[in-house]
Formats: structure tokens, C-alpha cells, sequence
């Protein structure tokens, strides 16, 4: 076994086609990627075997954030009265400069110099732990992948198993350089090992982070699902509980999460619920014992409004978070969540980070999909992600003349010469004089088309025209036959 | 404008003109399709809960206090966490008094702040009560309280629960109809002891939480 560090692709920059090409080159990697994707999709269908069962529920899951979304405002209002009324501080937030900001002045108020984590993909989205650090504030991640990612400085594959591109000797490596903890690739000793040093993480952190999977409107409830008991450590143990969410996490009332739920837990991990729903109310109230004394929640926005805006592009917000449609694409199967240069990966990161990031940012997200439609087939909550993908590719072609502002960033890809060359395919086609001239010479001189048709050629042969033309070949049936 | 006012108004504008979708909650999708006898519920409970790693025993009124000292007796525990002015903790306290149980019973009775070193590294295991069973996940509804805070089911590495037969519903949108309203401060639901799967997809337990969880089934209850 060599005591080098197995080579993982170092993906920062948000060069989505670069950094697939190095990752596709990456055999450690595709390894550990396809074992895991093929164990999470049969997870996934052994605990939803009833097809009608399946379908009805995930009918059910869409109309239920559908509904959610078509009262978004009114539901967060609500949301904010009960949390408030109950003693959860409830903040606002435009961008993730602006979420930072609140977190930073709750853990300055409170003189904080330790802040543990539960898993939040929000967090990630504002770089918060980057964000603490710069200001003196340790930012410790205690769910077991992020934790192994955070010693790492990478960032997650995966929205629900953020290391699982790393196999067990990769960890024992890493623990053992950066932990002086004598190598092993035993899991259990692995876990161990670190519940140990996150315990005392726990014991002194002076802020607890996590985020949230429903916020429940009509009782003001935070409902987070987890396996670990990190999530339970970090809200519970710390005297001040932050939690951070997008607007979109809102649910109308406590009976909406129960089909929820199921969707979120058996899509995601095959699990027909976790180890843990942990549904908090209230920060702690006289006479309890333990709990934060403060609870905050912080509502970010951070470019959902713009998607929210087109009645089509809303639908990206009806996602639970489940990872399901990740574990079935071919494309984030090949080549890791890393590749994507985004927080989120894989189809639900190629149709929301856009709106996150801005076109000009994710201008090959949208393309780089074979709009399989595997994707839409598993997704709980029934978002078309093929559609949306193609609608994000029309946006990313639009012209400058083109009125209307969708999205930030649209029309990154708009190429008058690819516009002009599409004007004369569609005017070739559309004129049957010409067509017919057309296909006379390209079937004549079929003999001069090139062997080297650039990218085409590297993996296909080029194409050649037939003799004659299907419209000859038809006249000539025809007038046979007769 | 603040961020608040900001966002809200985007939200309106871009509804502007549409009527919300009507509530398509239909109970029956969630409900039947995960009914049991009342003999099943147990069984079923039982089932999943052993799949992930959790101890399971039938018991009923009169023995589940010696079957709990003889379990703790078998793992060498000498701590016990418990709620003494609970009925199970009342009970428990005199089953050991009378058996001369040299038990050692800690209450949960301070702010964590007063004994949080000795909660984390001294505490080899708890007992609570529950609010309920569910049967079609193998779950346990745990309300967190006074007597019982949040931590008891979380810190020490061995949790052990008292279960009534009698409260185990059949799913989980059975069981929220007997939850309280408004909602305790925190509500649990706890279906094994922790675990995690992040390194390969590797199963190993003890992740954050409890390593073993017991479940005593008084089934008489």
C-alpha cells in the first residue's frame, strides 16, 4: 500500500468541461463513484417496491411544495410570527454576503470563538466556514463526511454523502497525516476515532450551525432529519442554535412533512425514515434543563426569487434535497460532484445553481447533460429537470435584442454566427427547391466530404451522405411499384 | 428596503394574479398503505427496529424492572440516568431499593451547564419514557421534558426506552394525531441508535449519539 495520497481531482475553478476531462481520467475516482452510485439506486427501489405506492406519493410530494410555493410569501410571514412568537429570532437574507453577515454579528454579540456544524448545504452556498475563519472564529464541520472533507480542504461530491469519492484507505491516510492517528482502513475504528475528537468539539463549541430540511409554517417548527446525532449535538449542546435555510424550505403545516418525509428519506438513502427527526420549536424555556438558550433562523434568498419569478423555472424549488437524481445521472456518475466547480452538483445543481451563480458563471451546466430523463423519472417531488435543463439552454442562447430579463447572466452562449447558421438550416429546410438542389449535390459529391470533422471525429466516424437521397430513393420505389 | 421587505415583495409580485393551489393533502396515501392488527404493531416495531441495531424486549408491568437492573447488571453498568419523579423512574427507584440494587441512580435535575463534564464522560447510560411507537418505520416518539431533557437520549452511549404496546400507532401520520399542540420546544423521533454510512457507504453505529439503544415493550401497557 503506498503512503502517497491517492490522487483526487483539485477542482476550485468552476471550468465544468476542464474539470471533467480530469476527472473522467481519474480511475480511483470512477471506481468509487460507480460502486456507491449503484448501491444508492438499489437501495433507493428495494424500499419503494409498489410502483402505485411510489407514484402516488411522488404526484403528492409535487402538488404539496407546488402549493407551498404558490403561498410562498404568505407561508414565510406566517413562519416568522410563530417562530417569534415562540422565541426563535428570524433574520432575512438577500444574498449570502448578507447571511454571513447576520451569523457573524450573532457570534461576535455572544464573543463566540467555536462554532460546530451540523450538515447545511446553505452554509456551503455562503462559504460560511471560509467567512468565520477570516474572522478569527474556528468553523469545525461534525457530520462524519463533511468532517473528513473539511481535514481534506475539499469541498462535497455529493449533497447527501459529501465524501463518498473517497474510499476507506483514503480516509485512514488522511487521518493518519493530518490526525497523527496510527493508519487504519477499518471504518468502525475510523468513526471512532473521530466521534472521540468531536465530542469535545461539541463539548465547547459556542455555537451550534445547521440547516433545515422543512420549516413548518403553521406551528413555527424547524424539522431536520439525520442519521448521526451531529445535527442533535449541534442544536442542542451549544448555547445558541443558528439555523440557516432558503426561502423555498417552507411547508404549510406538520401533516405535509409525513409524505414528505418518506419521499426525502427512502429517495435519498433507501431508509423509510432516519435515525433521527429532530423537531425543534423553541429555544430552551425555564424550567428545562438543556437546549440553546438562543434560537435564530435565517432565511436566505440568494437568487431563488429570480427562479421563483417564471412559473416554469419555479419548479427547481420544489427540491427536498434527496441526492436521488444525482445517484441516477450518467454524467455526475462519471465524472464526481467536484467537477461541477458548485455547491450543488449533479442535475438538481445544473438547473439551481444558475440562479445562485448566474449564467455567465455556470455557462456549460445546462449542456452538459444527454437529457436521459433519468433525472425526472426518480426526482420525489417530480421536477421536470430535462425540461428545465432545455429552458436553461434557450436562456443561454437568447439573444442581446431579445427583450425580456429572466435570468442574470442569460444569453452567456448567444453566438451571432451559430444564430445565422441555424437561420440558414431552418431556411434550407423550409424551402423545397432548395432542399432538393441541396441533397442532389451532397449525395453526388458525397466522396468529398472530410475524414477530420474536428471534436466529431475524435469518437465517431464522420458522416457521409448516402448515394441518393431518401426523397429519390422514395421516388424511385414508388414509380416502380406503379 | 430591508432584506425582508425585498424579498417578500419579489415573491408577491411574481404571484401577482394567481390564486394559491388548492390543499392536496390525501391522508389515505400515507395512512393505508402502512395499517396493522394491533398484534402486528408490535411485531413490526420489533422487526425494523433489531434491522438497525437496536435491542428489543417484550416485557410486561410486573417484570420489566428486574429484566432493566439484570440487563444493566450483564453489561457491567453501574450508572443509571433517570427521571425519579417519572412513574417508570418511580417505579424503577423502588424496584432497586427493595432489591438492595447497588444501582447508582443520577436525575437529570441541574442546568447542563452545572454537569456537563460528568453528562459527557461519566454517564454510562440513560432510561426515558416515550410519547409513542411507530410501526411502520420502527420508531420511537420522544418528547423531551423537565424531567427528561433533550441531552438524556443523546449523550450517554447506552439509551434505554420504555415503550407501552398500547401507544404504538400504526404510521407516522397516525401518531401526529395525539401530538401536542402547540408543539414542545423540541419533538423526537428516534429509530435506532446512531449511525453512519459516510465512508464507503459503510455501516458503522455509534456515530454522534447513543452506540446501543435498548427498547423495553411493556405489552400489558
Amino acid at each position: 500500500m503506498s503512503n502517497q495520497r491517492i490522487h483526487t481531482v483539485d477542482v476550485t475553478a468552476r471550468n465544468l468541461k476542464a474539470n471533467a476531462r480530469l476527472s473522467l481520467k481519474d480511475q480511483q475516482l470512477r471506481n468509487n463513484m460507480r460502486s456507491a452510485m449503484d448501491a444508492l439506486i438499489s437501495k433507493r427501489i428495494i424500499s419503494m417496491p409498489d410502483e402505485d405506492e411510489r407514484e402516488n406519493l411522488r404526484e403528492l410530494g409535487n402538488k404539496i411544495r407546488a402549493r407551498a410555493l404558490s403561498e410562498l410569501p404568505d407561508l414565510l410571514e406566517q413562519l416568522e410570527a410563530n417562530l417569534t412568537q415562540q422565541g426563535i429570532q428570524v433574520h432575512w437574507a438577500s444574498s449570502t454576503d448578507e447571511a454571513n453577515a447576520i451569523v457573524l454579528k450573532i457570534a461576535q454579540a455572544r464573543n463566540a470563538k467555536q462554532v460546530i456544524k451540523g450538515k447545511s448545504m446553505v452554509s456551503e452556498e455562503m462559504a460560511m466556514n471560509e467567512h468565520l475563519t477570516e474572522h478569527g472564529i474556528e468553523a469545525l464541520e461534525s457530520d462524519m463526511g463533511e468532517y473528513i472533507i473539511q481535514l481534506d480542504n475539499e469541498k462535497p461530491t455529493h449533497i447527501i454523502m459529501p465524501a463518498i469519492h473517497k474510499n476507506a484507505e483514503q480516509v485512514g491516510r488522511l487521518f493518519e497525516h493530518r490526525l497523527a492517528l496510527p493508519y487504519t482502513d477499518d471504518v468502525d475504528s475510523l468513526i471512532q476515532s473521530a466521534r472521540g475528537i468531536l465530542r469535545e468539539k461539541f463539548f465547547h463549541a459556542d455555537i451550534g450551525i445547521s440547516g433545515v430540511n422543512f420549516a413548518v409554517a403553521e406551528t413555527g417548527t424547524l424539522l431536520l432529519v439525520e442519521n448521526e446525532g451531529n445535527g442533535r449535538m449541534s442544536t442542542t449542546v451549544p448555547p445558541v442554535h443558528i439555523a440557516v435555510t432558503g426561502i423555498e424550505k417552507v411547508v404549510a403545516n406538520l401533516q405535509d412533512t409525513v409524505p414528505l418525509l418518506s419521499l426525502l428519506t427512502r429517495s435519498a438513502l433507501g431508509q423509510g425514515i432516519t435515525t433521527y427527526v429532530n423537531m425543534i420549536s423553541a429555544p430552551r424555556q425555564p424550567g428545562e434543563f438543556d437546549g440553546p438558550e438562543e434560537v435564530h433562523l435565517v432565511l436566505l434568498d440568494n437568487g431563488r426569487s429570480q427562479a421563483f419569478a417564471d412559473s416554469e423555472l419555479r419548479q427547481t424549488l420544489n427540491c427536498i434535497r434527496c441526492g436521488a437524481c444525482m445517484n441516477h445521472c450518467p454524467v455526475y456518475t462519471r465524472i464526481g460532484g467536484q467537477a461541477y466547480g458548485t455547491v450543488y452538483p449533479g442535475p438538481i445543481g445544473k438547473i439551481i445553481s444558475p440562479h445562485l451563480l448566474g449564467l455567465e458563471n455556470t455557462p456549460d451546466h445546462p449542456s452538459a447533460s444527454s437529457l436521459c430523463g433519468a433525472c425526472g423519472e426518480v426526482c420525489p417531488v417530480k421536477i421536470p429537470i430535462p425540461a428545465l435543463l432545455r429552458r436553461l439552454r434557450e436562456e443561454n442562447v437568447k439573444s442581446p435584442q431579445q427583450t425580456g430579463q429572466v435570468m442574470d447572466g442569460q444569453g452567456s452562449r448567444y453566438s451571432s454566427a451559430e444564430r445565422l447558421l441555424w437561420k440558414g438550416w431552418q431556411y434550407f429546410n423550409s424551402l423545397p427547391w432548395l432542399y432538393k438542389i441541396g441533397t442532389f449535390f451532397a449525395t453526388r459529391f458525397a466522396g468529398l466530404t472530410p475524414k477530420n470533422l474536428g471534436p466529431w471525429t475524435q469518437n465517431h466516424s464522420a458522416p457521409k451522405p448516402a448515394a441518393r437521397s431518401l426523397h429519390e430513393l422514395a421516388k424511385a420505389h414508388l414509380e416502380k411499384k406503379s | 428596503m430591508s432584506a425582508r421587505e425585498k424579498i417578500l415583495a419579489s415573491l408577491r409580485s411574481s404571484l401577482a394574479g394567481t390564486t394559491p393551489v388548492a390543499d392536496p393533502f390525501d391522508a389515505t396515501l400515507v395512512d393505508e398503505p402502512w395499517r396493522y392488527a394491533p398484534a402486528e404493531r408490535v411485531t413490526r416495531l420489533k422487526e425494523l427496529m433489531t434491522a438497525v441495531h437496536s435491542e428489543v424486549l417484550l416485557t410486561n408491568r410486573d417484570e420489566w424492572p428486574k429484566l432493566l437492573s439484570d440487563l444493566l447488571a450483564a453489561r457491567n453498568i453501574h450508572k443509571l440516568l433517570l427521571a425519579p419523579n417519572t412513574a417508570h423512574g418511580e417505579v424503577f427507584s423502588d424496584h432497586c431499593q427493595a432489591a438492595q440494587n447497588p444501582l447508582q441512580l443520577l436525575a437529570y435535575d441541574r442546568p447542563i451547564e452545572a454537569w456537563k463534564r460528568e453528562l459527557f464522560d461519566d454517564v454510562p447510560a440513560s432510561f426515558t419514557g416515550t410519547l409513542a411507537g411507530i410501526a411502520a418505520t420502527g420508531t420511537l416518539v420522544v418528547q423531551p421534558n423537565p424531567a427528561e431533557p433533550r441531552l438524556m437520549s443523546l449523550v450517554p452511549p447506552l439509551h434505554i426506552a420504555l415503550l407501552n404496546a398500547s401507544q404504538i400507532h400504526d404510521n407516522l401520520y397516525q401518531a401526529q394525531q395525539h401530538w401536542p399542540t402547540p408543539m414542545p420546544s423540541n419533538l423526537l423521533l428516534i429509530s435506532g441508535p446512531s449511525k453512519t454510512a459516510d465512508i464507503e457507504q459503510v455501516l458503522a453505529y455509534g456515530a454522534h449519539g447513543p452506540k446501543d439503544l435498548i427498547v423495553l415493550i411493556v405489552e400489558d401497557a
